[in-house]
């Protein structure tokens, strides 16, 4: 594991990680026999640590993500999400792509959601969804529906939802993949302002190596056919972070590294699609 | 002074209608070549609306289009007038639209001595039939309605059938074991023209000439259609609805009320609507062949004895019917989907997502 930013983590190196996967195997049943997703994948995650995972489309990132989130089981391996005593909290929940928001349901009921399936008294659960709502500077558009909503306002709905449900762990599946480049560098900073007051354990999915390597702590590359662990970068760069993060010489060395890793990964992945 | 190019181009249409009608009428062209008269018609008032249309502005945008909507079928309406009054068309095939309104109006007002029945149930005898001193009782007064048996036929029907087939269709689309088993024969009764289980229905009940055979066979129409697109709504959910639902902790019950049930709705109401419209096709169509009362019967009957325009006028209220149910469905349809409601009547404005 790599070492982390001076100063900035607080968690010792000898706790044991928030997240252990230890040789997640996950096999699909094709139509033509077989297909491996993840192969003997394994990854430590530290309490509050922003992880990042990167890789080619069908790598299988999402496909841990999942494993995670327990949408899918592993065909074989461990992964275990370390609870921390108070044992009432979801282990952890997901930031779909924005579109995951129910359009049938209100901003607020939307937020409220996690907190009503897990039995929220009705006046305690808008109070939380409230707060958040506040957070995320969506006061105004409570009672909005999504589709009243621009897309970057219906992803912050999106992470709304899922840190109003206080989970253990908070995945996130390119939450901000299908937005345009100037709304996503605006929700790249409040995210990582949410975070850093949060800190909260991430694992993060995307495919963008500068949002890797601007939102986390460490960035994990994998490579695909099959999904596995190409290699690890730690990301020292200071905090807080923001946009001009990305202006910083370091910045672009780490982002050009993982970009010289990535790339044979990519043509490979090209010539076995043709 | 010269006018402007917009001006000339509203000018010139008006000049050349004149024209070729004058031309037309002078000539006495009218009776040989009526049907090429009126496509030249249509087409110049098409091109004086598409000129028209450059002058309004953009707040008045909506008014215009309405209006055009609203008068297109008012000249339709003059020119059968004007095409019957001048004997081009044969007024015992087409009666003239202004018999027609005369007709109707009769059929509206008036009790017919000899069927035994009016259009509406006379709403005007009601307070005295309540009170208890008119010739006829209430319950009377609406069973010689045709518009009250045709309503209740269909409505009846249309819960009868949309309520087990919304429940079906669900069971369908969630259950692979249930939807494999049945989606063969549904799609091979799906086909089947319902009015030819007509015969079946009036076998099953006791009394094949009462009400029960008639709402039985709206039932089952419905009952199809509304179970295959429910079945389709269901199938259609978004794959990550469900695993938001999913991991956010909805399951079972929870899972089907906040998830399955609302992803369904729009794909349910598109088969209401649909279901709708076939009731009203069947209820008609049974009217026509097997019953004493209905609009179906009434305008079959009109055709019988050679009365045309009560026959048009009850093809009118057959119109008016699917056009009062229809928007009465919308209604319910805003009123179960605000989500969507809140779409349409911000018109664009706020809308960022196109569905």
């Amino acid at each position: 594991m790599g070492e982390k930013g001076a100063g900035e983590k607080l968690t010792a190196p000898t706790t044991t990680p928030k997240i252990v996967a230890r040789g997640v195997w996950k096999v699909y049943d094709g139509v033509t026999g077989p297909v491996e997703a993840l192969k003997n994948f394994s990854l430590d995650v530290d309490d509050g640590e922003f992880l990042c995972i990167v890789g080619p489309s069908g790598c299988g990132k999402s496909t841990f993500l999942r494993i995670l989130a327990d949408l899918v089981p592993a065909s074989s391996g461990s992964v275990d999400i370390r609870r921390s005593g108070n044992s009432g909290r979801p282990l952890a929940n997901v930031v779909f792509q924005e579109h995951a928001v129910f359009p049938w349901k209100t901003v607020l009921e939307n937020v409220a959601f996690g907190l009503e399936m897990r039995g929220v008294p009705k006046d305690e659960r808008r109070n939380r969804a409230r707060a958040w709502i506040d957070r995320v500077g969506l006061a105004k558009f409570a009672s909005h529906y999504p589709h009243q909503l621009s897309g970057g306002m219906k992803q912050r709905v999106g992470i709304a939802r899922a840190l109003a449900n206080d989970p253990e762990i908070l995945l996130m599946d390119e939450p901000l993949g299908a937005l345009d480049a100037q709304t996503r560098a605006i929700l790249q900073e409040e995210l990582l302002k949410l975070w850093e007051e949060e800190r909260k354990t991430v694992v993060y999915i995307t495919h963008s190596i500068d949002e890797a390597v601007l939102l986390g702590d460490r960035v994990v590359l994998m490579t695909a056919h099959p999904g596995t662990k190409k290699a690890e970068f730690p990301v020292p760069l200071a905090r807080p972070r923001g946009i001009h993060t990305t202006a910083t010489a370091e910045f672009g060395e780490l982002s050009y590294a993982v970009w010289e890793a990535l790339r044979d990964e990519v043509v490979a992945a090209m010539e076995a699609g043709s | 002074m010269k006018p402007s190019p917009g001006t000339r181009r509203v000018l010139l249409p008006a000049a050349v209608f004149l024209a070729v009608n004058a031309a037309a009428t002078l000539l006495d062209l009218w009776p040989s070549l009526w049907w090429l008269l009126a496509a030249a018609n249509f087409i110049i008032v098409v091109a004086a609306a598409e000129a028209v249309s450059a002058f309004v502005p953009g707040r008045h945008a909506l008014l215009y289009r309405r209006s055009l909507a609203l008068i297109f079928p008012l000249l339709l309406i003059l020119g059968w007038e004007l095409l019957v009054g001048a004997e081009i068309l044969n007024p015992d095939w087409f009666p003239p639209p202004s018999r027609i309104a005369a007709g109707l109006w009769e059929m509206l007002t008036r009790y017919d001595e000899f069927t035994r029945s009016s259009l509406f149930g006379r709403p005007w005898l009601l307070p005295r039939a309540i009170l208890g001193r008119g010739s006829e009782s209430p319950g009377e007064l609406l069973a010689e309605s045709h518009l009250y048996a045709t309503l209740f036929r269909v409505i009846l029907g249309f819960f009868i059938g949309s309520v087990p087939g919304v429940i079906l269709g669900m069971v369908m689309g969630i259950s692979r074991t249930v939807r494999t088993m049945i989606d063969a024969t549904l799609s091979a009764f799906y086909v089947l023209p319902k009015i030819a289980i007509f015969p079946i229905m009036m076998l099953v009940f006791p009394d094949p000439f009462g009400e029960g055979p008639k709402v039985a066979v709206v039932a089952v129409s419905v009952f199809f259609l509304v179970a295959i697109n429910t079945m389709v709504g269901v199938r259609d959910i978004e794959g990550v609805y469900l695993e938001a639902g999913h991991n956010y902790g909805a399951r079972g019950w929870k899972l089907f009320r906040h998830v399955i049930f609302p992803g369904a709705l729009p794909m349910i109401f598109g088969g209401l609507r649909l279901a709708l419209g076939t009731a009203l096709i069947v209820i008609i169509a049974v009217e026509f062949v097997r019953a004493k009362t209905g609009v179906g019967f009434l305008t079959f009957y009109y055709w019988e004895i050679l009365a045309p325009e009560k026959m048009y006028a009850g093809l009118v209220v057959v119109m008016a019917l699917g056009v009062l149910l229809t928007a009465a469905l919308k209604w319910v349809e805003r009123l179960v989907m605000p989500w969507r409601r809140e779409a349409r009547r911000s018109n664009g404005k706020n809308r960022v997502v196109t569905d």
